[in-house]
């Protein structure tokens, strides 16, 4: 799989700093078939999701295999400031991970 | 269960790591695992044990404090912008249920005290259904919901 890694954007909205992120996933549900040979693609979603302000959590999210693929993950949290670090970890069930940082703008 | 599991929810944001929290021996390892993934909530094929597995409870009180933005009519079920934001004090976590599909626990999401109680995720709908937002906050569960119209269903090939 060609991987693509996320995106993150961060900022500033007077006293609460702003998260967007898009991360790349298939996030197959373990149900669709493949059209050619009748089997079933076996599932791969991505579980546990660890965002960060520094090295305080801010949120976990756990998802199951409803999400969209391509999932999408937006938050708002307060006590940032502008330059400070954000990062979101997140876990698949086939155990890849990946981490993305981006400073608050 | 649902206290400990909360009480550990805490105490692992506090420190910051699993590693910590069970290594002060707080937990039993089995209550770290429960905590990590809750795949029986996942794995539940109605609202009703999904919340009862995950939140220790499935009563609800509907709010009107908390708001579910989702479409009317979603012509793709693969692709369903939802977004759940609350005034609720001190919320906990976030959950966000589709009665419809398989499983209906489609994602939790925990919050810090940091956070605010807003949320924004795309997730995918079987058909045509309610949409359902449960908001934990101070140890009670707060529910919204919001029909959404599924002209093409976002599970199959």
């Amino acid at each position: 799989m060609a991987k693509k890694e996320m995106k993150i954007r961060a900022w500033m909205d007077g006293d609460r700093a702003m998260v967007k992120a898009i991360i790349f996933h298939p996030m197959e549900t373990g149900m669709r078939k493949d059209k050619q040979s009748g089997k079933k693609i076996p599932a791969h979603f991505i579980k546990e999701i660890t965002c960060k302000h520094g090295d305080k959590t801010v949120l976990t999210c756990m998802w199951g295999t409803a999400v969209s693929k391509n999932p999408f993950i937006s938050f708002r949290f307060k006590g940032a400031k502008s330059g400070d670090k954000v990062s979101i970890n997140w876990v698949d069930n086939q155990g890849n991970t990946e981490t993305g940082v981006a400073n608050i703008r | 269960m649902n206290q400990s599991r909360r009480t550990f929810l805490k105490a692992s944001l506090a420190v910051g790591g699993v590693a910590v929290a069970a290594g002060a021996g707080l937990l039993a390892p089995s209550r770290v695992l429960a905590a990590s993934w809750p795949d029986k909530a996942f794995a539940a094929t109605s609202v009703k044990d999904a919340l009862s597995i995950l939140e220790g409870s499935a009563d609800t009180t509907e709010s009107k404090d908390i708001s579910v933005d989702a479409p009317d009519i979603a012509e793709n079920g693969a692709v369903v912008s939802i977004g759940v934001e609350t005034s609720l004090p001190s919320t906990e976590s976030i959950s966000i249920m589709v009665p419809k599909n398989a499983n209906p626990l489609a994602a939790q999401y925990l919050l810090s005290k940091d956070a605010e109680g807003y949320i924004n995720l795309r997730v995918k709908m079987r058909e045509t259904s309610d949409v359902i937002a449960v908001v934990q906050s101070n140890g009670k569960l707060y529910s919204a919901k919001k029909s959404v119209k599924v002209t093409l269903g976002g599970c199959g090939g």
